[in-house]
C-alpha cells in the first residue's frame, strides 16, 4: 500500500471518529440542557418550601383588645380590637426605636400579622391576659434575607430592607427567634398580591377542576369516534376527511384553542368567564385528536383473530366490537389519554385567552368559580417583579413537573401492566 | 330547572331500561324472545331519552336568541346601534334577575317584566313539550315491545348512529376554529383593508383605542400592518431551528446508526422529556436565566442587548424542539431498509459515509418532514416568546433586540377584559386565522412528505 493511499485511509477513519463525535457530543448537548434546567429550577426553588417566622411576645391586653366582660365569649374574642396589642407585639421587640419609626418593625412581617394574632387567641382563649410567644410570618423581604437570596452588600437605598430592619434580624436570628418551618401554607393557601402569603392551593384547585372537565368531555367523545372510525366506518370520501381533519386538528397551535374557546365559549355560549369548566372545555377539544389517535391505535393492535372468533360464535359486530375489541384496547387507550391529559396539564396560553388569569385570592369549591390554574399560575407570578415570587415560581413549577412525572408513570404503568402482548 | 328535567328524563331512561327487561321475562313465559331481554330494556331507554335529549339540546341552544328577539322588537325604532342593543339586553336580563344597580326607566323595567313573562311562557313551554315527547314515543317503543319485534337490530343501528356523531365532533371542532376565527376576521377586515394587514410595516394597535365613537380610520389604516410580526415569528422560528436542526439530526443520527441497545433505550426517553416540559416553564427559564446571561455576554463584547432578546427565546425554544427532530430522525433513519447499509458496507464504506452518503439522502423526505413538523411547532409556540422576547413589535433582523410574534400578539391584546366589535380585539382573531393557516400549510406539506416517505420503503 502506498503512502497515499494509507494517508486517505488515515483521513476517512479520522473522519469516521470525528462523526461519532459530533454525534455524542449533540446528545450531550441535549441531555446536559435538561440537567442545566432542572439544577436552575431545583436550586431556586427548593427555599420556597421553607417558611420564616418571626417569634416575639404578645400581650393580649384585656384594655387593649377593649373587652369588657368578666368572662368574655367566643363572638366577645371575635369581635375585640386586635391592632394595638398586634402593633405592640411587634414594636416591643425594640422599645427604643421613636414612634414615627414604627412602620419599619411592622414591615417586617406579612400585613396579615393582625390576622395571626387574632387566630391565636381564638384557638386558645386562656392565653386571654397573659402574655405568650407568637410566630408571626415574616416579610416577603426579612424572609429572603434569612434564606440569603438578598445581597446584603448593595448600597441601603436600593435595598427594600433597610439597614435597622437588618440589625433587628440579626438580632433576632441571634436570639434564635427566626424560625424556618416547612411551608405548609404554600400548598393551602389560594395567591396573594403578597409573596410570603401567596400559596397554590387555588391554582391546584383549578388544574384538577380543569383536568376534570377536560377528561368528561373528551374522554367519551373520543373513545367513541376512535370505535367508529377504526371499526365501523365505510371507506369513503367522508371517512378520509374526517381522517385528515383529525390529523390536522392534532397539529393546531393551542393558542388557536384559546381564540376558539372565547369566540365561541364564551361569545356565543355566553359560559362564564375566567373557570375552569371552560378552560376544561376549551383543553378538552384540544386533547380530542391526541385520544383519538391513541385509541385508533390501540384498536388496531388487537389481532383480528379475536373478532374472527366472536363472529364465528354469533356474535353480531357490535356486540365484537363492544364485548371484545374495546376492553381489549382499553389499557392503550387509557394511557393514551393520560398522556393527553398531561398536555393539557401543562397548557398556558388557551387558558390565559379565556381569563383564567384573573387574581384570585379565593378556593373554587366547584367547576365555575373563577380560578387560575399551576401553570397559569406560574406565568402571573413570573410577571410579578417581587423577589420572593421568582422561589414561588420554582417552587410551583416543582409541584408541576412532579404531577407530569406522576401521570407520565401512571401512563406507563397502565400500559406494561395490562396490555396483553399479541405475538 | 333545567338540571331537573335532564335528571327526570335520565332518571325515566334508567327505569324504562328495567321496566322493559322485566317485560321481556314477562313474554319469554310465553313465546320465543327475538332477542336478549336486555336489548329490551335499551330499546326503550334509548327511544326514552334520546328524543327528549335533543329536543332539550335544541330549546337550550335557540331559546336565548329567540327572547332577545322579542325583547329587542320595542326598541326598533330608537335607531340603536348594535352594541348599544345588546348594552340594553344585558341591562334588562341584570335587572330581572335582581342584580341590576343602575337608573331604572320605565321602560328598561317594562322589559324586564317582558322577559321574566316570556322566559316563564318559554319554560312551562319547554316542561309541557318534553313530557309529551316522552309519553308520544315511550308509547310507541312499548308498542313494539308488546309485539316482540326484533330488537337488536334497532339498539346497534342506534349506537352506531351515536358513535358516527362522535366522530363529527373533530369535524365540528374544526368547523368552530374555521367560523370562530371568520367570523371575527371579516369583521376586522372591514374596518382594516387586507392589502394594509398582510402588507403594512407597523404594528401598533393600541393607537387606534377609543372610548367613545369610532376610530379615526387614518390611524387604522398604519396601527394593523402585520409585517413585523411575521417576520418576527419566522426569525424567531429561525433561530430556533438553528439550534435545533443540528442538535437533534445528530442526536438522530447517533441513536439510530451508532448507539447500542442499551443507550438508545435510556438516551431517547430522556431527551424526549425535553418535550414534555410545559412551555410556560421554558418561558421562565427564558426569561429569568437565559436573557440576562444573553446579556452579560453580550454587555461584556461590547454590544447593545437588551434583556428580552429574540436570541434568547429562540435558542429556548429551540432547546425545547430537539427531540422533535431528533425522534422523528431516529424513527425514520432505522425504518431504511439494512440492505442499503449492507450494500455501501460491501463497497467499503465506513459508517459515517454510509450515514451520509447512502442513509441521509435516502431518509431525506422524512427528515424534511420531521423539519417542517418543528417548524410549525415553533411558529405555534407562544407563552417562551410571551415571557421571554418582549411586547413591542419591532421590525428588525437583529437577534439581541427584542421582537414580537403572531402569538404573543394575540395573548397581549385578549389578556384582561376585550370588548368585542374593537378592530383591536377583532385584530387578534385576524392574527388567528393566519397562524392557523400557516401552520396548517406546513403540517399537510409535512404529513404527505413523510407518507410518501413511508410508501416508498414499506
Amino acid at each position: 500500500m502506498n503512502s497515499f493511499k494509507k494517508n486517505l485511509l488515515k483521513k476517512r477513519y479520522n473522519a469516521e471518529r470525528r462523526f461519532q463525535w459530533y454525534g455524542k457530543i449533540a446528545i450531550g448537548l441535549a441531555l446536559s440542557f435538561l440537567a442545566v434546567f432542572m439544577f436552575q429550577i431545583f436550586s431556586k426553588g427548593y427555599s420556597a418550601f421553607q417558611k420564616t417566622w418571626i417569634v416575639t411576645e404578645v400581650h393580649y391586653d384585656k384594655e387593649l383588645l377593649l373587652i369588657d366582660a368578666e368572662s368574655p365569649s367566643k363572638d366577645d374574642l371575635e369581635n375585640a380590637d386586635y391592632y394595638d396589642v398586634a402593633y405592640k407585639a411587634m414594636t416591643s421587640l425594640d422599645t427604643g426605636l421613636p414612634e414615627e419609626e414604627d412602620r419599619q418593625l411592622i414591615q417586617m412581617v406579612s400585613y396579615k400579622y393582625e390576622a395571626e394574632v387574632k387566630d391565636l387567641l381564638l384557638k386558645n382563649p386562656d392565653f386571654l391576659g397573659k402574655i405568650v410567644p407568637i410566630k408571626l410570618t415574616a416579610s416577603d423581604d426579612v424572609d429572603q434575607v434569612h434564606k440569603g437570596n438578598y445581597p446584603r452588600d448593595i448600597p441601603e437605598k436600593n435595598r427594600r430592607v433597610n439597614d435597622y430592619q437588618l440589625q433587628i434580624y440579626d438580632m433576632l436570628n441571634e436570639r434564635g427567634d427566626i424560625l424556618s418551618e416547612f411551608n405548609i401554607s404554600f400548598f393551602t393557601s389560594p395567591d396573594s398580591r403578597e409573596a410570603e402569603l401567596a400559596g397554590i392551593a387555588s391554582s391546584f384547585m383549578g388544574t384538577v377542576f380543569s383536568i376534570l372537565v377536560c377528561l368528561a368531555f373528551s374522554f367519551p367523545v373520543a373513545v367513541l369516534a376512535a370505535i367508529y372510525l377504526e371499526e365501523f366506518a365505510p371507506k369513503n370520501k367522508f371517512t378520509d376527511f374526517i381522517e385528515v381533519n383529525i390529523n390536522n386538528l392534532a397539529a393546531v397551535p393551542s393558542i388557536v384553542f384559546g381564540l376558539l374557546g372565547l369566540g365561541v365559549l364564551l361569545a356565543v355560549f355566553n359560559l362564564p368567564r375566567s373557570t375552569p369548566l371552560v378552560g376544561g372545555i376549551t383543553l378538552s377539544l384540544m386533547t380530542l385528536p391526541t385520544i383519538i389517535i391513541a385509541a385508533r391505535a390501540s384498536l388496531k393492535a388487537v389481532p383480528p383473530s379475536i373478532r374472527e372468533a366472536a363472529l364465528a360464535m354469533g356474535a353480531s359486530n357490535m356486540q365484537t366490537t363492544m364485548h371484545h375489541t374495546v376492553p381489549l384496547s382499553m389499557p392503550g387507550t387509557l394511557s393514551g389519554t393520560i398522556i393527553g391529559l398531561a398536555q393539557a396539564l401543562g397548557e398556558t396560553a388557551p387558558l390565559i385567552l379565556i381569563g383564567m388569569v384573573a387574581f384570585v385570592n379565593t378556593i373554587p369549591g366547584t367547576p365555575v368559580d373563577p380560578a387560575a390554574s399551576l401553570p397559569v399560575q406560574i406565568y402571573i407570578w413570573s410577571e410579578s417583579a417581587e423577589r420572593g415570587f421568582v422561589e414561588k415560581v420554582s417552587a410551583c413549577i416543582m409541584v408541576l413537573l412532579a404531577f407530569l412525572i406522576l401521570m407520565n408513570l401512571a401512563a406507563q404503568i397502565v400500559r406494561h401492566k395490562f396490555e396483553k402482548k399479541w405475538s | 330547572m333545567n338540571l331537573i328535567l335532564v335528571t327526570f328524563i335520565i332518571l325515566l331512561a334508567f327505569t324504562s331500561y328495567y321496566f322493559g327487561r322485566k317485560k321481556a321475562l314477562v313474554i319469554q313465559s310465553s313465546q320465543r324472545l327475538t332477542a336478549l331481554p336486555k336489548f329490551y330494556g335499551y330499546y326503550l331507554a334509548a327511544w326514552c331519552a334520546a328524543p327528549a335529549l335533543i329536543i332539550f339540546a335544541l330549546w337550550s341552544v335557540f331559546e336565548p336568541s329567540i327572547v332577545k328577539t322579542f325583547i329587542l322588537q320595542d326598541y326598533t325604532d330608537q335607531n340603536l346601534t348594535k352594541n348599544e342593543l345588546q348594552l340594553i339586553y344585558t341591562k334588562v336580563k341584570a335587572l330581572a334577575a335582581g342584580t341590576y344597580t343602575g337608573n331604572i326607566t320605565n321602560f328598561l323595567d317594562e322589559s324586564a317584566n317582558k322577559y321574566i313573562q316570556l322566559k316563564g311562557i318559554a319554560n312551562s313551554a319547554k316542561v309541557a313539550i318534553i313530557l309529551a315527547i316522552l309519553i308520544f314515543s315511550l308509547s310507541f317503543a312499548y308498542r313494539s315491545v308488546q309485539k316482540n319485534d326484533r330488537m337488536r337490530e334497532p339498539v346497534e343501528i342506534f349506537l352506531k348512529w351515536v358513535l358516527f356523531v362522535a366522530s363529527l365532533g373533530a369535524v365540528l371542532v374544526t368547523i368552530g376554529i374555521v367560523f370562530s376565527l371568520l367570523f371575527e376576521a371579516i369583521r376586522f377586515f372591514q374596518a382594516v383593508k387586507i392589502f394594509d394587514f398582510i402588507f403594512g410595516t407597523h404594528w401598533y394597535p393600541a393607537k387606534t383605542f377609543v372610548r367613545d365613537g369610532q376610530p379615526d380610520p387614518e390611524l387604522m389604516k398604519d396601527a394593523f400592518g402585520a409585517v413585523p410580526l411575521f417576520a418576527g415569528t419566522f426569525f424567531i422560528a429561525f433561530i430556533a431551528m438553528c439550534v435545533a436542526i443540528p442538535i437533534g439530526l445528530l442526536s438522530g443520527i447517533y441513536l439510530s446508526e451508532y448507539a447500542g441497545r442499551g443507550i438508545r433505550k435510556y438516551a431517547k426517553p430522556i431527551i424526549e422529556i425535553l418535550a414534555g416540559i410545559p412551555t410556560v416553564v421554558y418561558g421562565f427559564f427564558a426569561a429569568l436565566t437565559v436573557g440576562p446571561f444573553v446579556k452579560e455576554i453580550g454587555n461584556a463584547m461590547g454590544l447593545q442587548v437588551s434583556a428580552e432578546s429574540a436570541l434568547a427565546a429562540g435558542a429556548v425554544m429551540g432547546v425545547m424542539i430537539i427531540p422533535f427532530i431528533s425522534s422523528l430522525s431516529d424513527d425514520v433513519m432505522t425504518a431504511v431498509p439494512q440492505n442499503l447499509r449492507d450494500g455501501s458496507y460491501a463497497m467499503g464504506a465506513t459508517k459515517s459515509e454510509t450515514v451520509k452518503k447512502v442513509i441521509f439522502p435516502a431518509a431525506l423526505p422524512g427528515i424534511v418532514g420531521s423539519i417542517l413538523l418543528a417548524v410549525s411547532r415553533a411558529v405555534g409556540e407562544t407563552m417562551i416568546v410571551v415571557m421571554a422576547s418582549g411586547l413591542a413589535a419591532n421590525l428588525t433582523m437583529n437577534p439581541l433586540e427584542s421582537t414580537s410574534t403572531i402569538t404573543a400578539q394575540i395573548v397581549v391584546i385578549l389578556i384582561g377584559d376585550q370588548q368585542f366589535g374593537d378592530p383591536k380585539t377583532q385584530s387578534a382573531f385576524a392574527l388567528g386565522i393566519s397562524l392557523f393557516i400557516v401552520t396548517l400549510l406546513l403540517n399537510v406539506i409535512a404529513l404527505s412528505v413523510v407518507k410518501k416517505y413511508r410508501e416508498k420503503y414499506e
